[in-house]
Parts: C-alpha cells; structure tokens; sequence
C-alpha cells in the first residue's frame, strides 16, 4: 500500500520518466556502495603496507599484454592495486564532500535565518559579508583557508588535522548560497499568519525560527546542497591534486591523480586516467541527481 | 553619483583591509616576522632597528599600520626560502600569469563566441548537439583534468605540443614575454586552452540563449521585413546586441581567471605568480603567502569596482534609487 502509493507519487513518476535520472541514481549508488564497504569489497587493502608487492609496482592494466589479472586496472608505483585504491579514495572524497556540504548547510542555514528573521544590523553585516565573499570564487576561498591554515597549525599534526581542516576549508567557501537562499524565504515567511500567530501566543523567537520557519524554508536548500555535493567533491579534488588537501597516506581521488600525474610523462597513463575517469562519473552522476531533484521540485518548470 | 562611488571605495577599501589583517595575522603570529624582513643571518642591531620600525614592541593597531604602510609601498619582506625581497619575486612572475590569463580570455572569447552564434542559428543541426555536448564537459570536467588530459593527448601521445614550462621567453624591461617566440607560443597553447575552457563554455551559453532572444524581437522581424540578408541580420544586429553582456561576463571573470590560474600552473608547471603561491604553502614561506593573498585580494577588489562603476554608468536607474 505504502509502496504503492511512493510509486505514484509525483516524483516517482517524473523519476521514472527520465532514463538518464535512473542510470545517474544507479552510478551514484554504486559509488556510495563501493565507498562504504571498500575496506570489504576491494581487493587488495592499499593501505596495508604487508599486502603490497613492490615487484608488482607499474603493472599496467589487465587487457594489456603485460597486464595481471589480479589487478584489473593495474598499480602504481607503490604496487598498489588501482582499483583498490580508487574505491578508497571514492570513501574519503564522498566522506570530504559530504562532510563540507552538511558543515556550509548549518552554517548558511543558521546565518540565513537569522538575517532574514531578525533584520537590522544583524542582517546588514551577515549579507554584506556575503556579498564580499561572493566576489571571490568559493576554491580560491577554499584554497586560501586551507593553505593559511596549514600554516598556521603545528607540523607534526598536519596529517591528522588536514581532513578536518579540508571540510571546514570547503564549507566555509560554500556557505553564502544557502544563506541567500533561507533569507529571502525566511523574510517572506516571517509576515505570513502562522509565524504571526506563534509570535501572539508568545514563543521565544529562537523557537519559532526553529519549529516554524525552518521546515518551511528547507525545500530549496535540499536542492542547492544536492548540487553542492559535486561541487565539494571537485573543490576536494583540485585542492588534494594542488598538494595542500588530504595526505598521501589517505588518498582521495584527487591525490591519487596528483601521484599518476608524475607518470604520466613516463607512459604510465593508467595510474592517473582511472581515478580520473572514476572522479568525473562520480561528479557527473550526483550533477545529473540535483539537475533533476531541482527540475523535479520545481512546478513552475512542469 | 559621488557618494556611490564614496561607497563603493569605501567598502572596497574595506575589503583590502580585512585581507591585510589575514596576511598581518598569518605574518605576525606564524614564526617571527623580524627573521621574514631580514632573513636567517641577520646582525642584531639590524634586528633592533626592524623590530622598531615594525613597531614591534608597540600595541597591535600599529603594528598592523606599520605593515599596511610597508604593504603599499610593496614590501613584503624576504622570502624564507629563496632569501630574496618577495616583491622582485612577484615582479617576476607577474608577467607569466598575466599572459596566460590574458590568452586563456582571448581563446574563450575566439572559441566561444562563434560556437555560440553557431549553436542559436542552427539549433537542431548535428554540430550544435556536439558543440553543447563540449560545453557540457567543459562544466563538469575539474580543470587540473582536462589539463592533464591535454598533456597526456596532444604532448605524450602526439608529441606535437611542449606540456610544461614557458619554453624561449624575450626579455622586454622588467616584462618577460613568451608572446615574441614560436617555442613560447606554442608552450602557451596548451595552458590558455585548459585555463580558458570553462570560460569558454560560459560565454558560448551567454551568447547561444542572448541571440535565441534577441532573434525573437520585434526589430530583427522588421529587418527581415525590409529584406536584409540573413548575413546582415544575424551578425550586423543580433550579434552586436548580444555582445554588451559578454563584456561584463568576460571583465567579471577576469578575476576567476587569474584565481584559477593557480590550478593551471600548478598541471602545466607554468612558473607564475599561483606556482609561487602554491610552493609558498608547502614551505610555509609565511611572507609570499602574505603578498600574494594581498596581491589576488586587490585584483579582485579592483575589477569589481570597475565592472560596479560601469554598471552604474550604463543603467540609468541605479542612479535613481540609493543603495
């Protein structure tokens, strides 16, 4: 009944209508799958140095002549199965991604709400904030707190702290959407009945920020931040290939074509392309989800 | 009119303080400012007179105004690890960042204005569903890989084109040009394209849907209605409507170029001021990161002061209403 009912709904039918959607949504979760249980599922683990062969190290794909069957798309220079390597990486490029998204949500959705509710001067400086930040392109602000803060911390702790450091980097570069967004429909929220009626009765404006504009602001930030997600995932790329991201000794997508692309030179290709390719079907994919979560949510397009 | 363009100094100067206080933060509290002015091997007494005339021993504000006065009159001090003034450094590079960018606006321009004159006038031909297709990519695809692609096609496989460096550069005054060599031409192909691609599918877009709409009004109807050829139509009035909002785009997206140049030199080892700023990182050489944040802080401010002026020029009722 239940299931029934989620089949005829709305966005189900616009779902199934579109074939591009399901084969994007079916890639998106293949790759949410091989991040999460690529400690399971990959065959070799990259990171334990025991299981790696470095007489194994450049084996090139397994189509190739020289090719190993046990490395379907061979090893690099370490004689770590790239395959492997790949599904770990997508665990901390989605985990990064992720991570940065939800961080610039709270962030943006808290700042945006309070703007829009409060107004004054609290409105002023939030979005004349905003609009400055706007004027600089969010990797550069990424790449800027990122390499000003690499600086800063201590360097015995660079390792450790880098993911973290990453994911604020990046959601601090990404806030100012979400805050637009919320605020314009936060101030249009704000003078209808219910929030005027909850005003009357006396509930503390945090509360009704919370309970009552929250909820009904949400829908258009689900959407931004759906689309975010790609654009987290290249800014963690970009920033990991420029050196200043994760580790080497946690590679994400982005190192791993950092560490091919010095072998690129020497015919290696393998070592950077796959990666590469696996970067662009992940970004492509979740591009794809939101392009058609947006048109989906949106009747005015219908 | 004055107090807008009061206003408008007013912030943008605002906005360079904020990032001279980053760049003084990240000078002052990372290591020792002292050993950033004078380098490792410095006398003592020359280490009193820079501690004094970085006020020093004096409270924060001034300490901060003694390094914004040094910052305009553009000394930034010694970098840590070549051990030379940071300014000749920047000096230096300066030229090779500014010629790709400027080529990589160029390509967008020459590539993707006729791909999108092409794609509005024949909507539903092959090539058209090709060219978006491109542009589609040219979205989605990170810069670093379609760089790295470009070098692994065109200077691995085919061999035909030089994938990093500047190759022969003429010097002319302090201004050091690949522009005059084939070798320093050649070697800029590759970069302008991977840097440009995205501005390029950007404005072949703008112009695709710009002409869509500009083909649908009333004059371009009554042009056709007087018998002009297709020839005068499409290019002597749509195309030259269409080309004041590919100017602002373009002038805005300078800065991006020159932001995202950082990526570009970094793939192609294109030694420019975002190569400097990227080794600047990974050796914490605290004063080039301080200049070149200040450096890329006034670009920024300063394009979108210009593009704001002339915003107000050419629309009429930002003059009207106060913002």
């Amino acid at each position: 009944m239940i299931l029934r009912r989620l089949w005829e709904h709305d966005l189900a039918w616009s779902f199934r209508r579109s074939p591009v959607t399901i084969v994007a949504t079916a890639l998106t979760l293949i790759w949410v799958g091989a991040a999460l249980l690529a400690p399971w599922v990959s065959p070799q683990d990259p990171f334990d140095m025991a299981s790696l062969n470095l007489s194994d190290a450049f084996t090139p794909p397994a189509w190739d002549e020289k090719g190993i069957g046990r490395y379907p798309l061979g090893t690099d220079n370490q004689g770590r199965d790239i395959l492997s390597t790949i599904m770990h990486g997508a665990r901390i490029s989605l985990g990064v991604g992720l991570a940065a998204v939800l961080f610039a949500l709270v962030l943006g959705v808290s700042l945006g709400l309070l703007a829009g509710y409060l107004g004054g001067r609290v409105e002023a400086i939030i979005m004349r904030i905003a609009d400055v930040q706007l004027s600089f392109p969010a990797i550069l602000i990424a790449l800027l707190i990122d390499g000003v803060a690499r600086v800063a911390l201590p360097g015995d702790r660079h390792d450790e702290l880098a993911i973290p450091v990453l994911v604020l980097a990046i959601g601090f570069a990404g806030w100012v959407q979400y805050a637009r967004t919320v605020r314009g429909s936060t101030m249009v929220e704000k003078s209808k009945e219910y929030v005027q009626a909850a005003r009357v009765i006396g509930r503390r404006p945090l509360a009704i920020m919370l309970s009552h504009v929250l909820p009904n602001v949400m829908g258009p930030v689900l959407v931004i931040a759906t689309i975010h997600i790609a654009t987290a995932i290249i800014t963690e790329a970009t920033l990991s290939f420029l050196g200043v991201g994760v580790p080497a000794t946690r590679p994400s997508l982005g190192t791993l074509i950092r560490i091919g692309n010095e072998f690129l030179y020497s015919g290696e290709w393998w070592i950077t392309l796959f990666p590469g390719i696996a970067l662009v079907v992940l970004v492509l994919s979740v591009n794809l989800l939101g392009d058609w979560l947006r048109d989906a949510l949106n009747p005015k397009l219908r | 009119m004055a107090a807008f363009i009061l206003r408008r100094l007013g912030q943008a100067v605002l906005v360079m303080l904020t990032v001279g206080l980053i760049a003084f933060a990240l000078f002052r509290f990372v290591g020792d400012p002292v050993i950033f002015m004078l380098g490792q091997d410095a006398t003592p007494e020359d280490r009193v007179r820079v501690t004094q005339l970085l006020c020093l021993d004096r409270p924060f504000y001034l300490q901060y105004a003694a390094f914004v006065n040094n910052a305009l009159h553009g000394q930034f001090g010694l970098s840590l690890r070549q051990v030379r003034p940071v300014s000749t450094l920047i000096v230096e590079r300066l030229p090779a960042t500014l010629e790709l960018s400027f080529m990589a606006a160029l390509f967008s321009l020459a590539a993707g204005i006729p791909m999108g004159v092409y794609t509005a006038l024949r909507r539903n031909s092959w090539l058209s569903h090709v060219l978006l297709g491109i542009s589609l990519a040219g979205v989605s695809l990170p810069t670093f890989l379609i760089g790295i692609l470009l070098i692994l096609f065109f200077s691995v496989q085919l061999g035909w084109l030089p994938s990093f460096g500047r190759c022969d550069t003429v010097q002319i005054g302090w201004w050091s040009t690949g522009l005059l060599t084939a070798s320093g031409l050649k070697a800029l192909i590759l970069p302008s394209i991977t840097l440009g691609l995205f501005q390029m599918t950007l404005i072949q877009r703008l112009v695709r849907s710009e002409m869509l709409e500009v083909l649908r009004t009333d004059y371009i109807r009554f042009a056709r209605a007087r018998g002009l050829t297709d020839r005068a139509i499409h290019f002597g009035h749509a195309l030259k409507n269409t080309l004041v909002p590919v100017m602002t785009i373009t002038g805005l997206q300078l800065g991006a170029i020159i932001a995202f140049s950082i990526i570009t030199e970094q793939v192609f080892q294109w030694p420019g001021m975002g190569l400097l700023f990227i080794q600047a990182i990974g050796f914490a050489d605290v004063p080039v990161m301080a200049a070149y944040l200040c450096l890329i802080g006034l670009f920024f401010v300063i394009i979108n002061l210009v593009v704001d002026l002339l915003y107000y020029a050419v629309d009429p009722r930002l003059r009207i209403q106060p913002i």
